[in-house]
């Protein structure tokens, strides 16, 4: 039933099909909190454990995953391929490459602390609260297992629900707006995205992504494609001007809820960039290219300004995601291995830093009920490890090299450098007016008199505070000075993305003499696509 | 040995950062002491074989990125301008710490200072012994955290924080330019170690490169951009706001990262970038001319000053002024000796200017001084030497560099160096001024501080004098010393400069043999050497109008007092532009502060808010709604209503078609 791909000889193989058990393990879970009976106290300790064992056992498979998988090799891994629907020829195919394997690892890694985090938090329906989220693990790890573009889609579209869930019912007053508008947003961009999936279908007679990547589309025909995923992968992002519905979102969401939103779910826009949009549409990616940048950069600077002004913690944290993924934009659109490299680095690193800053955020606002930042100060004095924990994080989403947060801005500056200058030079202001908001924040949160009692008589962190915080920063110190654990095992892939990139280009040399795409041309004025000999 | 000299300090940091409480306070402080105290017997062990005979060493740690040709390992480069600054930064350093133990003694966070001062130190060592541009920027950033740490560490204190930001910030903005400048050797050059960058550059002066959409001379690009990150960090005219803030700090801070050490990484940065800025004239000029501004508006403003640390730290940009117009007219060796006398000099300034405050009860006012040499004349004394110093009187060590500085400028016979030479030498007019005017008001005249404070003014204790005495003798003898080395000639001193045999290095004592490779200087541009044959008028002006500037601060504030009220009151403008240092602050506050924030405001209420969402999801979803209430209203209920619809649909229908009919030519 199950068919493993034979790894290169030395390298351990898995004989068990370990990326469907991640995906199906939490829903596994879910059955049994489903059958704890009792009164309300209890079925809501059990339902916590249950939640977090599961996931425990989860992220466990997943650090065997990465233990595993063949840093060297450019292929799909632990590949499963089962017929689903054999008349469409859609196949139950899953499988991971360089692109991928630390999304799966990062999905894994937040759930338990998120599960964590809201064991105190959370007190009404826990029950139905740990269900929703260990659905969406199996969702999260699906999206980014899933090798056929139709089981990819359903994974992708099905993250929304629990999502949507977890905002409306247990986020904040204006929730109901709040899940509403990330619900809208994300579908319209999704079924312009499942229209282009069929017409792909239609082309090419396949929903198998690896085969797509190897069957070019005609140049025309990309650009409509190339759209149609933008429109999705950019709100996901969120890419500026799509970005609006993630402060309310944020802002609604039970920190919990933040932390994947920002961790996870940010990364699936990018993700879906580096599967589809440039492998399969290199032409258009190229032509759009321009495009891209520019939008990635009046993101970084945009938002970072909006930033500036933010009284309330968690939209300003929001404010900074989106200019962090400017960085991964403005760094994959370039085709460069730098630039994507950096990309996928940055995502990941985005994806510990963002879901530690929301973590730091959601430890005061259990303490005081407020987002608000002039409600806080001082809290160095009574809290010095949550002000120190806090401080190397504000360090790393600034940007301060040792850090995570470095090395994937920076080599997507420097893949962007190498193709336009002046989007590079732009983007790069980012990191003085970053330095300048996260310290802001950090200054009138933490330092300065204690002007607010309460706020200054809060108790430091708990030490299941510190257990979810310990571990993320570890890593994000660890990645920034090791972060060729991440680059070297996403090089081959990121290799191959290139050279699929770049063959895909050297095909429009042909192409361009046939007069084609005259619509695109004439419904954006851009310049004709250059290709980067 | 390069291991012990570099990594002790970071050891150190991390055993008192987190087990400060476990430790104690005396742990904490005999932690850090001790190992920075071996690093830095450790660098002056690696000066030996090092500098003294010849070939730079290397050490990789571990590859830190490797994306595609972007490759970078942590690695310890040890050369002759490594080691120099490995020197002054470990022994400096050693003598901060040791000072701090007194100067701290009331504080209640001793641990947690002691971990960032070597934290500090540990960040410095990774900056200077990099052979990369990234492990540069590492430990560039490094010290910057580090001195944002430091600055605010009275974190209660809103001044303090409000300063550290400023100092984080107005770096970046620095950093800004170097983080472009690195991407830019990347990509003409295709790596960015030293070795591959330097052994190309020769080949690249040429070149030039598409930046900003403009074909460029690749090398001053380069170098500009790198200029931009050292006029950042070394608080050059222009970015160097942040450093009169920066002495909210405490005051050995302000001593090691503010004046001795990170403040000078700009001058390393360039001096180890000499063999590309010599292929970047223009680049090289610039340098010139904002130095050589630096130390003249720095020196006006610190004339006016009434806080001690103030006028220190005006000094301190003066005197980088010095060492980046030495870089302009290639006068690298000579910007490096001015580093390393200027690092004692000045640390001991301001460590004894810490002892004053100790001494007056934390009273920085120096208005509210005077009269208390008698009280404290060991401090007095060390004031004198590093005063001496800092004027550049003769056999004292600023003598020997800022001399070498001001001929070498001279010797560089262009419009700038004359430019930089004259403005060096007002400016050396008014170092000695206002050196003593801070000396006079300090300790001489009537006492200006109430009963209670003259009644407790004491000598600090041993821990605090023993590191003054340590850099007092560097402030004498660091000139002479090693004034051959660093910047003789070798023509003078009869060797023959020979590269192919470098065992012939040992014991030759001349700039040549002890720099090495470590600088480059194209021979045309050899202004050092041309120093040595200035006219003698050219030697003797620093000393005469440094003396002169004594005389005055003399006359003004010892012999006729209340003369300088009057001259302040002849020239009220000039004063009040002086004294309100050239109003930079303000103008930075009205162009960039406020409209940053009124900016983002707009970004915020209007783009998000009105257009984004007004047009976007909010627009959508009121315009649905009052589509369906106008639809629902529609449905009156009324049979004629419906009728007359029906019967405006089909008109329209028909009409459409025959429309249609009409266009295809049916009709």
């Amino acid at each position: 039933m199950v068919h493993v791909q034979s790894g290169i000889a030395g390298v351990d193989m898995i004989d068990f099909p370990i990326l469907t058990l991640m995906t199906v393990l939490p829903l596994i879970g879910v059955l049994f909190i489903f059958l704890i009976r009792g009164d309300e106290e209890l079925v809501a300790h059990n339902a916590r454990f249950a939640a977090l064992y599961t996931s425990l056992f989860t992220f466990a498979l997943s650090v065997y995953m990465l233990g595993h998988f063949d840093g060297s090799s450019a292929d799909f891994q632990f590949v499963e391929k089962k017929e689903w629907l054999p008349s469409l020829g859609i196949f139950y195919h899953m499988g991971v490459d360089g692109i991928s394997v630390f999304f799966v690892a990062l999905s894994a890694f937040l759930t338990p602390l998120c599960i964590l985090a809201s064991w105190d938090s959370i007190k009404t329906r826990v029950k139905e609260y740990m269900i929703a989220f260990l659905v969406l693990e199996t969702f999260m790890i699906g999206t980014f297992c899933a090798l056929d573009t139709i089981l990819f889609y359903v994974f992708f579209e099905a993250v929304l629900i629990p999502m949507f869930l977890i905002i409306g019912v247990w986020g904040g007053e204006r929730r109901v707006y709040s899940a509403f508008k990330f619900f809208l947003y994300t579908l319209l961009g999704s079924v312009l995205m499942l229209l282009a999936l069929l017409t792909l279908y239609f082309q090419t007679g396949t929903t198998d992504i690896p085969t797509l990547l190897e069957s070019p589309v005609a140049r025309d025909m990309q650009m409509w494609l190339w759209l149609a995923f933008f429109a999705s992968f950019a709100v996901k992002m969120p890419m500026w001007p799509f970005h609006t519905w993630l402060p309310d979102a944020h802002v609604e969401a039970p920190t919990a809820g933040s932390v994947i939103l920002a961790g996870v779910l940010l990364k699936m826009g990018g993700y879906g960039f580096l599967r589809f949009s440039i492998p399969m549409f290199p032409e258009a990616s190229a032509y759009y290219a321009d495009f891209v940048y520019w939008l990635s950069v009046i993101a970084i600077i945009y938002t970072s300004l909006v930033a500036l002004v933010q009284e309330d913690m968690k939209k300003l944290i929001a404010y900074s995601s989106v200019a962090h993924m400017g960085f991964v934009t403005l760094g994959i659109f370039t085709g460069t291995i730098q630039g994507i490299e950096g990309g996928i680095f940055q995502m990941i690193s985005h994806g510990l830093i963002s879901a530690a800053l929301f973590l730091c955020v959601g430890i005061i606002y259990d303490r005081m009920h407020s987002r608000e930042i002039n409600r806080y100060g001082g809290l160095v004095k009574n809290m010095p490890k949550y002000a120190t924990l806090f401080m190397i994080l504000m360090l790393a989403s600034v940007g301060l090299p040792g850090t995570s947060g470095f090395v994937g801005e920076f080599l997507s500056l420097v893949g962007a450098f190498t193709v336009n200058t002046t989007a590079a030079l732009f983007a790069t202001t980012g990191v003085v007016l970053g330095a300048i908001y996260m310290l802001t924040l950090y200054r009138r949160v933490v330092f300065g008199p204690q002007e607010h009692e309460d706020a200054a008589n809060m108790p430091d962190l708990n030490w299941r505070e510190y257990s979810i915080l310990v571990p993320l920063v570890t890593l994000v110190l660890l990645l920034g000075i090791f972060p060729n654990f991440v680059i070297s095992r996403v090089a081959p892939s990121a290799d191959r993305l290139v050279s699929l990139y770049q063959s895909g280009l050297q095909g429009a040399v042909i192409q361009q003499i046939e007069p084609a795409a005259g619509f695109v041309a004439d419904l954006l004025p851009m310049p004709e696509v250059i290709v980067n000999e | 040995m390069e291991i012990l000299a570099v990594f002790p300090p970071l050891v150190a940091f991390l055993v008192a950062g987190l087990f400060g409480k476990q430790i104690g306070d005396k742990g904490a402080q005999f932690v850090t002491c001790a190992s920075v105290i071996l690093a830095a017997i450790s660098s002056c062990v690696l000066f030996g074989t090092i500098a003294l005979q010849g070939e730079p060493r290397i050490v990789v740690l571990a590859n830190w990125i490797s994306s595609g040709d972007f490759i970078v390992n942590w690695s310890l480069y040890v050369d002759q301008l490594a080691v120099v600054m490995m020197c002054v930064i470990n022994i400096v350093s050693a003598c901060v710490h040791v000072y701090s133990i007194g100067y701290m003694s009331n504080d209640p966070s001793k641990a947690r200072f002691m971990a960032y001062l070597s934290l500090f130190t540990f960040a410095m060592l990774m900056l200077v012994t990099s052979d990369n541009l990234l492990q540069l920027f590492f430990g560039w950033e490094g010290v910057g955290l580090a001195s944002y740490l430091l600055i605010g560490f009275w974190n209660q204190k809103p001044s303090a924080n409000a300063a550290a930001v400023k100092a984080f910030v107005v770096n970046r903005v620095g950093d800004f330019g170097l983080a472009l400048g690195i991407m830019a050797i990347f990509v003409v050059f295709g790596s960015i170690e030293y070795d591959v960058i330097f052994s190309a550059a020769a080949g690249k002066a040429e070149d030039s490169f598409n930046f900003l959409g403009h074909e460029l001379h690749a090398m001053t690009v380069i170098c500009l951009l790198l200029f931009m990150g050292a006029v950042g960090k070394s608080a050059q005219l222009g970015l160097h706001t942040w450093l009169p803030d920066a002495m909210e700090g405490p005051t050995p801070v302000s001593a090691l990262i503010h004046a001795a050490t990170m403040v000078t990484a700009g001058v390393f940065l360039i001096a180890r970038f000499s063999p590309l800025f010599e292929y970047a004239p223009l680049a090289l000029q610039v340098v010139c001319i904002v130095g050589a501004l630096t130390a003249f508006v720095a020196a006006t403003i610190a004339t006016t000053q009434f806080d001690i640390k103030r006028v220190i730290a005006y000094s301190t940009m003066s005197q980088l002024g010095y060492m980046f117009f030495a870089l302009g007219v290639s006068a690298y060796p000579a910007a490096m000796f001015h580093l390393v006398t200027h690092a004692f000099f000045k640390a001991l300034l301001f460590l004894g200017a810490g002892s004053v405050i100790h001494a007056m009860s934390d009273e920085q006012d120096m208005r509210k001084m005077g009269g208390i040499w008698k009280a404290i004349p060991s401090t007095y004394m060390l004031m004198w030497i590093g005063g001496l110093s800092l004027a550049g009187m003769p056999f004292f060590a600023g003598f020997y560099s800022k001399d070498m500085i001001l001929e070498a400028a001279w010797a560089d016979h262009t419009w700038f160096g004359n430019f930089a030479f004259w403005m060096g030498i007002a400016a050396a007019a008014m170092t000695a001024f206002y050196t003593w005017r801070m000396i006079f008001l300090t300790f001489h005249g009537k006492p200006r501080a109430d009963e209670k404070v003259m009644a407790n003014i004491h000598e600090s204790p041993r821990v605090m004098m023993i590191p003054l005495l340590v850099l007092a003798t560097g402030a004498i003898v660091a000139g002479s010393l090693f004034y051959g080395g660093f910047v003789g000639s070798a023509h003078e001193t009869g060797h023959v400069y020979d590269s192919g045999h470098k065992e012939n290095y040992v014991n030759l004592w001349d700039k040549e043999h002890f720099w090495g490779d470590s600088l480059f200087v194209l021979p045309q541009n050899d202004t050092v050497e041309a120093a040595h044959h200035v006219p003698e008028w050219v030697k003797h002006l620093p000393v005469i109008v440094g003396l002169l500037g004594i005389a005055l601060a003399y006359f003004v504030y010892i012999r006729r007092q209340g003369f300088a009220d009057r001259v302040v009151r002849l020239i009220k403008p000039l004063y009040l532009l002086f004294f309100n240092k050239w109003y930079f602050d303000e103008i930075y506050e009205r162009v960039f502060v406020r409209n940053i924030w009124r900016i983002g405001r707009v970004f915020w209420k209007t783009g998000d808010k009105r257009l984004i969402d007004g047009l976007g999801p909010d627009g959508f979803a009121s315009l649905s709604q009052s589509v369906a209430r106008r639809f629902s209203k529609m449905q009156t209920g009324y049979l004629y209503h419906y009728a007359f619809v029906t019967v405006l649909g089909l008109l329209a229908l028909v009409s459409w078609f025959m429309y249609k009919a009409v266009l295809q030519g049916l009709i």
